[in-house]
């Protein structure tokens, strides 16, 4: 049995989000091999959802991890400059 | 009130994760197959400038952004990615991989990409983490005689072109206040530079980017500096535990620190 189309909007949020991450996952300190798999196999989990409200809640949560890894990048390499140039 | 046209000078370095390598002649560090990005001193620079327009805290507004890059071909990457950040336009200056400019060349090259431009603020970062001199925006202000800020750590614009720079010194902070045109160089705590999204970087591939050469600014890539030997630090010397008092003491003694 298939499943209906999902809504296109949310379907090219999705992507977006997705692809998006998939770049920062570039930069990912223990590599993008690492990565790719997580991030796939966290948005197949979802894929068969279909509930307007709990995509929405989706694409919420996949932005919340989207800002928590630029604020790991960025702590990472402050720490690090810190540590060098400030003698801390 | 005039409008700021900011030229913002970026370096594509050894990405600050990568441990640098000696190369077996002892000459330099290895740069073949490692990983390079924008010195992150001047990802803060560069984000400092596209917040003064976002915030909108130049009463004059902001006209240009412009970066500029003196490197090998790849250095077009890291213009991209500050055009991603959000600056204007770029100006690659094509350098031959392993003819690095010195500090005081690189200096003269910005002095006349001002002029061409005619940029009012000149922010670079402080230093760059390869070679870490500290110097070209020193130069650079020494050059055409204009104010400087070194090492902001906030800055802030006032009435009639002048611009307040607040800098961490030892036991408290420093604030200087200087009119345009000047140069600040960054600080590590300046800001918090944003990290590009995939939109804006494709958005950045269709920026204007101008490819020129050392000549057009009139500078050659002579050398006066001369680097004798490259080397890594000394490895570091374990320590040794004693049992008691009486053993410390007899270790400092045999030590001769008392």
């Amino acid at each position: 049995m298939s499943l209906p189309p999902p809504n296109p909007e949310l379907r090219r949020q999705v992507i977006a989000i997705y692809k998006e991450l998939l770049t920062l996952g570039k930069d990912y300190p223990l590599g993008p091999s690492y990565f790719r798999p997580r991030l796939h196999k966290a948005f197949m989990s979802n894929a068969s959802l279909r509930d307007e409200a709990q995509i929405r809640q989706g694409i919420a949560r996949a932005e919340f991890v989207r800002k928590e890894i630029e604020a790991l990048y960025y702590l990472k390499r402050y720490r690090t400059l810190r540590k060098r140039y400030d003698g801390v | 009130m005039s409008a700021l046209r900011i030229l913002v000078p970026v370096k594509r370095v050894i990405d600050y994760a990568v441990k640098p390598r000696v190369n077996k002649a002892q000459t330099g560090v290895e740069t073949a197959g490692v990983k390079h990005s924008m010195n992150p001193f001047d990802e803060l620079s560069v984000e400092e400038s596209v917040r003064i327009r976002e915030k909108k805290s130049a009463p004059g507004g902001v006209e240009d952004i412009c970066v500029i890059s003196a490197g090998p071909t790849k250095a077009q990457d890291v213009l991209r990615t500050a055009m991603a950040m959000g600056a204007d336009r770029g100006i690659h200056v094509e350098v031959k991989e392993g003819e690095d400019l010195e500090p005081l060349s690189v200096a003269k090259l910005l002095k006349s990409a001002v002029e061409q431009q005619k940029s009012n603020l000149v922010i670079l970062g402080k230093q760059s983490i390869d070679d870490d001199a500290n110097q070209t925006g020193q130069m650079l202000a020494g050059l055409l005689g204009w104010p400087q800020a070194t090492q902001a750590s906030k800055v802030e614009f006032g009435a009639g072109d002048t611009v307040s720079v607040t800098r961490e010194v030892d036991g408290g902070v420093e604030t200087l206040k200087a009119k345009l045109p000047m140069i600040i160089t960054t600080d590590l705590r300046l800001n918090e530079p944003r990290y590009a999204s995939l939109p804006n970087i494709m958005k950045a591939k269709k920026k204007p980017l101008e490819k020129k050469t050392l000549a057009d600014f009139g500078i050659t890539a002579d050398k006066r500096l001369k680097v004798l030997k490259v080397m890594e630090p000394p490895p570091r010397q374990g320590g040794g535990k004693v049992d008691d008092v009486d053993g410390l003491i007899s270790k400092l003694k045999e030590l001769g620190a008392i």
